[in-house]
């Protein structure tokens, strides 16, 4: 049988399946949820200093080519957000998102992560600079840029010892730079990335655009094709891991992104397509691919498009 | 089932618009809306009824044909739609979720609605009355003039009993009242019961039907976004109301940490119930 372990940070995990943050993760009982469901990994909604409701309904809309959603961050803030997800017992590693409008608020989040982590027991924060609908946090207050994704990364790094993953924008240019400068800066791992646009959706029969925020990151298979060439790209610039993020639904889609370089892969609009369980039947699909190609382990793909 | 966009290139769930065919009002509080069009679903389903520039909120199905929806007016969204008249365009995704199930051998049911919770056991209480299933049930609410459905009840169901905390009609007190007395009375007790309503309602009724080792089913409420099982806004215990419910069997809803305690605000954010 094929090997999928692998390791993220020095802990063993069973598959290199990381649930993409935004996606359940409100509360503790939904990541163990997940994580009994499949994932290797699960990411925490993202946290920011102060609770935000997010955007108005609706908040996503389905398209003829994947998802588009526009939550804008709802989240109860750190200081509730680490009181729901400590004492996560699962072996299946913790990661906690953070989202600020500045270095300095991503400085105070990463400090209190920093001082709750052994409450936590969470193995990594993740960074998120690349939202495309969020006025004031992400691609809208231009954090995916090469410049602030290292200037940011750096602040994160004086406060924490925990692994940094970054995550990054599909849709912004210099991309690669901003990995290369975040792994300068100290980031243990790239998520690429975040989702594409943004994008909006007119509802023809109201003459409206369907979200409350009118425009909305798209997920899914719309992504899929421009998150490979970005981990791709990236894969030749860093030496860090890469978490490969963009409309990954089937087995097939994440030996794709595990060819393009990425060493893990994150799951996120296929808990839609696919369900709950969509964590077990991706993982059963890489399997059998993988078996009847004599792979013994799930690493040996990890990169061979560049071969 | 494997929904690959490739294959289908079209939404599942898509956005549906139909025009408002009859609006009645129920109390002082809630309207019913009646479409123009029909929908495949089951009785505990619901709708994400969209309103463009206000938003969008989940309806329970009062019917299916015609596509009925009760809407309370608690807030901006329902006040819009408390606006629409004959004629107005409403527009919805779904049916999303679970609904109630009706297991085969079941021969008597109770359905027990608090307040404009009663909607969707009318639709219920149809199906298995014209399934030949005796159907009884208990609506209750603080006073008089916020019960509703109970006319249309009468007409789907054997008995209808209506409870009101200050004896304004019928029983004066809880729908326990009344559910207990049907539960230990011979030639009503229920091969199942099936509830929606506040949640303080649902939690008794839930431990009196474990009591009496009745099955009994509910329809949860919790803040809900997406509709889709996807933004975890509407977590219960790590199960996801709009996708795994909003039906839930009694016993499972128990079992669920936050049931009868907790819910979250639109932040996520813990509110004591």
């Amino acid at each position: 049988m094929t090997d999928l372990s692998t390791s993220l940070f020095g802990k063993k995990i069973k598959n290199p399946f990381v649930l993409a943050s935004g996606v359940l993760g409100v509360t503790k009982a939904s990541l163990e949820t997940v994580a009994e469901n499949g994932a290797g990994a699960v990411t925490t909604k993202s946290l920011s200093l102060e609770p935000r409701k997010g955007h108005e309904n609706p908040i996503i809309v389905e398209t003829e080519c994947g998802m588009l959603n526009a939550v804008g961050y709802s989240n109860p803030g750190i200081e509730d957000g680490i009181a729901e997800f400590s004492d996560w017992e699962r072996t299946e590693p913790l990661i906690m998102s953070i989202v600020g409008k500045d270095e300095k608020e991503f400085t105070l989040l990463a400090s209190k992560i920093e001082e709750n982590k052994e409450q936590l027991n969470c193995t990594a924060i993740e960074i998120a600079l690349s939202c495309p609908h969020t006025p004031g946090f992400g691609v809208m207050a231009g954090q995916a840029d090469p410049k602030a994704a290292e200037r940011i990364t750096t602040a994160v790094r004086k406060e924490t010892s925990l692994p940094i993953i970054v995550k990054l924008s599909p849709s912004v240019p210099g991309e690669v730079e901003a990995a290369k400068l975040a792994q300068k800066a100290g980031a243990s791992a790239i998520n690429m990335g975040n989702s594409l646009g943004p994008g909006m959706k007119i509802d023809i029969n109201r003459g409206k655009p369907v979200l409350g925020f009118k425009m909305g990151g798209m997920s899914g298979p719309a992504l899929k094709p421009i998150a490979i060439r970005c981990v791709y790209d990236i894969y030749e610039a860093v030496k860090i891991p890469i978490i490969g993020t963009g409309g990954v639904n089937d087995g097939q889609d994440a030996i794709e992104m595990m060819m393009a370089g990425a060493s893990f892969v994150g799951v996120g609009t296929a808990l839609y397509f696919r369900g709950p369980d969509a964590f077990k039947k991706i993982e059963s699909e890489m399997r059998a691919w993988l078996k009847e190609r004599s792979y013994k382990k799930a690493s040996e793909i990890i990169g061979v498009a560049h071969e | 089932m494997v929904l690959r966009m490739s294959e289908t290139f079209s939404p599942n769930i898509p956005i549906q618009t139909a025009r408002v065919a009859k609006v009645s009002t129920e109390s002082e509080k809630v309207k019913t809306l009646e479409l123009n069009t029909r929908l495949v679903c089951q009785p505990g389903q619901f709708l994400m009824v969209w309103v463009p520039g206000v938003g969008e909120r989940p309806i329970s199905i009062a019917n299916n044909d015609p596509l009925t929806i009760s809407i309370a007016n608690v807030g901006k969204m329902s006040g819009e739609l408390h606006k629409l008249k004959p004629g107005s365009l409403l527009s919805f995704r779904g049916p999303l979720g679970n609904g109630f199930k009706v297991h085969e051998g079941w021969k008597r049911i109770l359905v027990v609605g608090g307040g404009y919770g009663v909607a969707p056991l009318y639709f219920l209480a149809k199906m298995a009355t014209s399934n030949k299933i005796k159907t009884f049930a208990v609506v209750g609410a603080k006073t008089a003039k916020e019960i509703v459905y109970e006319d249309k009840l009468y007409l789907v169901t054997k008995e209808t009993f209506v409870t009101t905390d200050d004896g304004s009609k019928g029983a004066k007190g809880t729908v326990m009242l009344e559910v207990e007395r049907l539960m230990t009375t011979a030639g009503h007790k229920p091969d199942a019961v099936f509830a929606c309503g506040p949640e303080r309602m649902m939690l008794a009724i839930a431990r009196e039907c474990l009591k009496h080792e009745i099955p009994c089913q509910l329809s949860l409420e919790r803040y809900m976004k997406c509709g889709l099982g996807v933004c975890g806004s509407c977590d219960l215990g790590g199960k996801t109301v709009c996708r795994d419910g909003p039906v839930f069997d009694a016993l499972e809803a128990l079992g669920l940490g936050d049931f009868g305690t907790f819910k979250r605000d639109a932040s996520g954010k813990k509110v004591p119930i």
